[in-house]
C-alpha cells in the first residue's frame, strides 16, 4: 500500500503555476489554459485513483477502521530537535474526500474558464493563479501538521486575494480583494495565536499525535485555565476564529459578498466550493480534540454556525445581485456544516461530523454548479442584476435544467444529494439541541425560498427584452455544468456513513422519516411561496416589501454590518488609536530622525567652509596650530 | 669675526625673518611674493642651522651641510615654482592666489 504518488497531486498544479506564471508572456493564451487544465486533469484522475485505493483497497486496517496514512513526510524547517516543521501528505477519510472535491471542482472550473475567460486580458495570469490556488488548497487539505496547514492556509488567502482582484482596473474589485485579505488575515491572527498556544502546551504540530484518541496529548492543556475556560478551549476557539474568517462565519463574514467582484469561475471554485470550507475542514481535522477535550469550544462552533446560517439566509432573500444571493447562500450552507460539527459527538455519536462532511461534499458540487450556471447567465445577458433578467429558460435550456437540479439539491428535495446530507445534519441537530434544530429548519425553508426566487426571477417571470438575444453557452462551458449536475443527482447515494466518520469506523445510517418529511415539507413551502410570488410577473412581491418597510430595508442592507464595521474601523479605531499613533510616528519618531539629519547637514554646511581651497587660509590655521602646540608644550615642559 | 656676536642675535634675526616670511606668505596675494616669503622662511632656518652649528658643535659640519642642501633645494624649488607660475599666468592671465581655483571643482 504505497500512496507516495499522491504527493504529485498538489505538485502538478504547482509546476503548472510556475510554467504559466514565469513563461506566461511567451506562451499563447490557449496553450497556458490547456496546460493548466491538463495539469488539473491529471491531478483529478490521480485523486480519484487515490480515493479508490484508499476507500476500497488499502485504507482499512484489519478491523475495518480507516487509518491515517502518512504517504509522504519530510522535515522542512528544523529549529531544534523537538521543534521542526514538516511538509507531508496525510491521507485519511476527510483529506481523501477533500482531494476529490477540490480537484473535481477545480478541474471543472478550469474547463469552464477556457470558455468563460476567452479573449480576456490576462488569460494566462488567470490560469496561473488558478493553478496556484489549486496547489495551495491541495496542500492545505493534505497537511500532516497544523503549521503546514497554516502556511497553505495563507497561500489560499493570497491566491483568493489575487483572483478577487483579477480585474485590477476596477476600483470595486481592488477594494473587495483588499477587504477579503484584511478580514481573513485578521482572523488568521487568531488562528496563529491559537496554534502557538496549542502547540506550546502539546509540544508538537503533528495531527497524527494531536488527534490520537488513545494518546495523552489529546487531554493536554485542559488543566490550566483562564477566565473560566481551559487553555485548550481558548486555543481551540482562537483556531476556530481563523476557520470562521476563512469560512465567512458571523461576524467575520463581511468579505464574502464583496469577493463576488472576482470572475465567476473564481467564485465557484474559491468562494463556494473549496477555500471557504477550509474552516469547516480545519475544525473537522481537529475534531477529536474539540469533541473529547473541549465541549465548550465545540458549543461555540455550533452556535456561530447556526447563527451565521440563519443570518445569511435572511439576507439572501432580499439581494438582487445573483452572485451575492449565492454568496449569502454559501455562507448559510457553511453555517450548516459548522453547526453540524458543533452538535456532533465522537465515534458512535458522530453523525453530525459525518453529516457535515457529507454536506461539504454535496454542497461543493451543487454550489459550484450554481455559480457556474450563474456565470453562464451573466455571460449571456451581461448583467448581475436579477431585476434585469427573466424568461431565460427559452434561450438557455441546458443552463436552465442544470440550475434546476442544483436548486432541488440545495432546497433538499429528494432524491437530490442535498436532501441526504441536510437530513443527516437535521438529525444530528435534533438529537443535540432543539434551538439549533428549529433554526436549521427555518433556514431550510428560507433556503428553498430564496433559491427558488432566484430561479424564477432568472428563468421565468417577466419576459425581459434584451439588446442581444441571449444564447446558450458553448460546449466548453456547459459540459462542466452537466457533469456537476450529474454528480449532484447521484452524490446522495454515496454511502458516506461507511466512508467518512470521525473515528474511521463505519456508521450505519438510515433516513429518519420523522425529520425528513417535515424538512421536505418546509422546503416545499418555501418553493411554493416563491412560486406564487415570482413565477409570473406580479405586484405581490412589492406589496410584501412595502408591508415590511424598515425591516426589509435593514435586511437589504445586510443588517448594516458593513456600515458598522466602517464606523468601528474608520471612526473609532482610526481616530482614537491610529491617528495618535500616526501623529507620534510622524512627529516624534520621524522628528527625532529628521532632527539628527538636520543637525548633521547644518553642521556639515558650516564645516564645508573649512575646505575653502584658499591656500593662505590653510596656512593661517596650520601656523596658528603649530604656535598653539608650541605654547602648550613649552608651558607643560617648563612646569 | 663671528665669535664676537652672541648666539641670540642670530636667533632674533632668524625669528624676525621667519615671521616676516610667514606674514608675507599669509597676507600677500601675488604668487611671486609668496614665493619670496617662502625663501625668507627657508633662509631664516638656514641662519639657525649655521648659528647652532657654530655655537654648539663647532667641530662638526652637519649644520653647514644642511644649509647647503636647503639652498640647493630652494633654488630647484624656486625654478619649478616660477615655471608653474608662468604657466598659470599664460593660462589664466592672473597670478592672484585667491583666484586660482580651477582644480577645486
Amino acid at each position: 500500500m504505497d500512496f507516495s504518488y499522491s504527493v504529485l497531486i498538489p505538485l502538478i498544479p504547482l509546476f503548472a503555476f510556475l510554467i504559466i506564471g514565469l513563461g506566461g508572456n511567451k506562451l499563447k493564451a490557449l496553450a497556458s489554459g490547456l496546460l493548466g487544465t491538463t495539469g488539473l486533469g491529471v491531478s483529478f484522475i490521480l485523486s480519484l485513483y487515490t480515493a479508490y485505493q484508499y476507500f476500497f483497497v488499502f485504507g482499512k486496517s484489519a478491523e475495518g477502521v480507516y487509518q491515517k496514512i502518512v504517504a509522504f513526510d519530510m522535515v522542512w524547517l528544523r529549529f531544534t530537535e523537538t521543534l521542526h516543521i514538516n511538509m507531508g501528505v496525510l491521507l485519511d477519510p476527510i483529506s481523501v474526500m477533500m482531494l476529490v472535491v477540490v480537484t473535481t471542482v477545480s478541474f471543472m472550473v478550469h474547463i469552464y474558464s477556457m470558455g468563460y475567460m476567452k479573449g480576456e486580458v490576462g488569460f494566462e495570469r488567470f490560469f496561473a493563479f488558478l493553478s496556484l490556488f489549486s496547489f495551495s488548497m491541495l496542500g492545505l487539505v493534505l497537511a500532516t501538521n497544523i503549521f503546514q496547514m497554516y502556511m497553505f492556509w495563507e497561500l489560499v488567502g493570497v491566491s483568493s486575494f489575487l483572483l478577487i482582484g483579477f480585474y485590477y482596473q476596477k476600483p470595486s474589485a481592488v477594494a473587495a480583494s483588499k477587504k477579503a485579505f484584511i478580514v481573513t488575515r485578521f482572523a488568521d491572527l487568531g488562528f496563529l495565536i491559537g496554534i502557538l498556544l496549542y502547540s506550546y502546551s502539546t509540544g508538537t504540530f503533528d495531527f497524527g499525535l494531536l488527534t490520537n484518541v488513545d494518546g495523552e496529548l489529546i487531554r493536554k492543556g485542559t488543566e490550566a485555565g483562564f477566565l473560566g475556560l481551559s487553555m485548550l478551549t481558548w486555543s481551540l476557539i482562537l483556531v476556530f476564529m481563523g476557520g470562521a474568517g476563512k469560512s465567512a462565519m458571523f461576524p467575520l463574514h463581511i468579505w464574502l459578498p464583496d469577493a463576488m467582484e472576482g470572475p465567476t469561475p473564481v467564485s465557484a471554485l474559491i468562494h463556494a466550493a473549496t477555500m471557504v470550507v477550509a474552516g469547516v475542514y480545519l475544525v473537522a481535522r481537529l475534531f477529536p480534540v474539540y469533541a473529547l477535550s473541549s465541549p465548550d469550544a465545540l458549543e461555540v462552533v455550533a452556535y456561530i454556525g447556526a447563527f451565521s446560517s440563519l443570518f445569511a439566509a435572511i439576507i439572501a432573500c432580499t439581494q438582487f445581485d445573483i452572485k451575492r444571493v449565492l454568496a449569502f447562500s454559501t455562507m448559510s450552507q457553511i453555517g450548516y456544516m459548522m453547526l453540524a460539527l458543533g452538535v456532533s459527538g465522537y465515534g458512535e455519536h458522530g453523525i453530525g461530523y459525518m453529516a457535515s462532511m457529507f454536506h461539504l461534499f454535496t454542497h461543493a458540487m451543487f454550489k459550484a454548479l450554481l455559480f457556474l450556471a450563474a456565470g453562464a447567465i451573466i455571460h449571456a445577458v451581461h448583467t448581475n442584476d436579477l431585476r434585469e433578467m427573466g424568461g431565460l429558460r427559452k434561450y438557455m435550456p441546458i443552463t436552465h435544467i442544470t440550475f434546476f437540479v442544483a436548486l432541488m439539491a440545495i432546497a433538499g428535495i429528494p432524491p437530490f444529494s442535498g436532501f441526504f446530507s441536510k437530513d443527516e445534519i437535521l438529525v444530528a441537530a435534533f438529537e443535540h439541541n432543539k434551538i439549533i434544530f428549529f433554526s436549521s429548519m427555518l433556514v431550510a425553508g428560507l433556503t428553498a425560498f430564496y433559491m427558488s426566487r432566484l430561479y424564477f426571477s432568472i428563468f421565468w417571470g417577466k419576459n425581459t427584452h434584451y439588446h442581444h438575444t441571449p444564447h446558450e453557452t458553448s460546449p466548453v462551458m456547459y459540459i462542466p455544468l452537466i457533469f456537476l449536475a450529474l454528480v449532484t443527482v447521484f452524490a446522495g447515494f454515496i454511502p458516506f456513513g461507511e466512508l467518512v466518520t470521525s473515528d474511521g469506523k463505519a456508521l450505519h445510517l438510515h433516513i429518519h422519516w420523522n425529520i425528513a418529511i417535515p424538512a421536505v415539507l418546509v422546503a416545499l413551502t418555501g418553493i411554493g411561496v416563491a412560486t406564487a410570488l415570482y413565477m409570473k410577473e406580479s405586484k405581490t412581491p412589492d406589496k410584501v416589501v412595502a408591508s415590511l418597510g424598515g425591516v426589509y430595508k435593514t435586511i437589504l442592507n445586510k443588517f448594516y454590518f458593513d456600515e458598522i464595521y466602517m464606523f468601528v474601523t474608520k471612526k473609532i479605531i482610526f481616530n482614537l488609536i491610529s491617528k495618535p499613533i500616526a501623529w507620534f510616528d510622524r512627529h516624534i519618531v520621524d522628528g527625532t530622525m529628521d532632527g539628527i539629519g538636520w543637525v548633521t547637514t547644518t553642521s556639515s554646511e558650516k564645516m564645508k567652509n573649512f575646505q575653502s581651497g584658499q591656500l593662505q587660509q590653510y596656512a593661517i590655521v596650520f601656523i596658528s596650530g603649530v604656535i598653539a602646540l608650541v605654547l602648550i608644550f613649552s608651558y607643560f615642559s617648563t612646569n | 669675526m663671528i665669535e664676537g656676536i652672541p648666539l641670540h642675535y642670530f636667533l632674533v634675526l632668524s625669528t624676525l625673518m621667519f615671521f616676516i616670511g610667514v606674514y608675507g606668505f599669509i597676507v600677500r596675494k601675488n604668487l611671486i611674493t609668496i614665493l619670496m616669503s617662502i625663501e625668507l622662511i627657508l633662509n631664516s632656518v638656514n641662519i639657525n642651522f649655521v648659528a647652532f652649528n657654530k655655537f654648539l658643535y663647532p667641530d662638526q659640519l652637519q649644520g653647514m651641510f644642511f644649509t647647503i642642501f636647503v639652498v640647493a633645494i630652494a633654488a630647484a624649488e624656486a625654478s619649478v615654482a616660477i615655471a608653474i607660475i608662468i604657466n598659470i599666468y599664460r593660462r589664466i592671465g592672473n597670478i592672484n592666489v585667491e583666484e586660482i581655483a580651477e582644480l577645486k571643482h
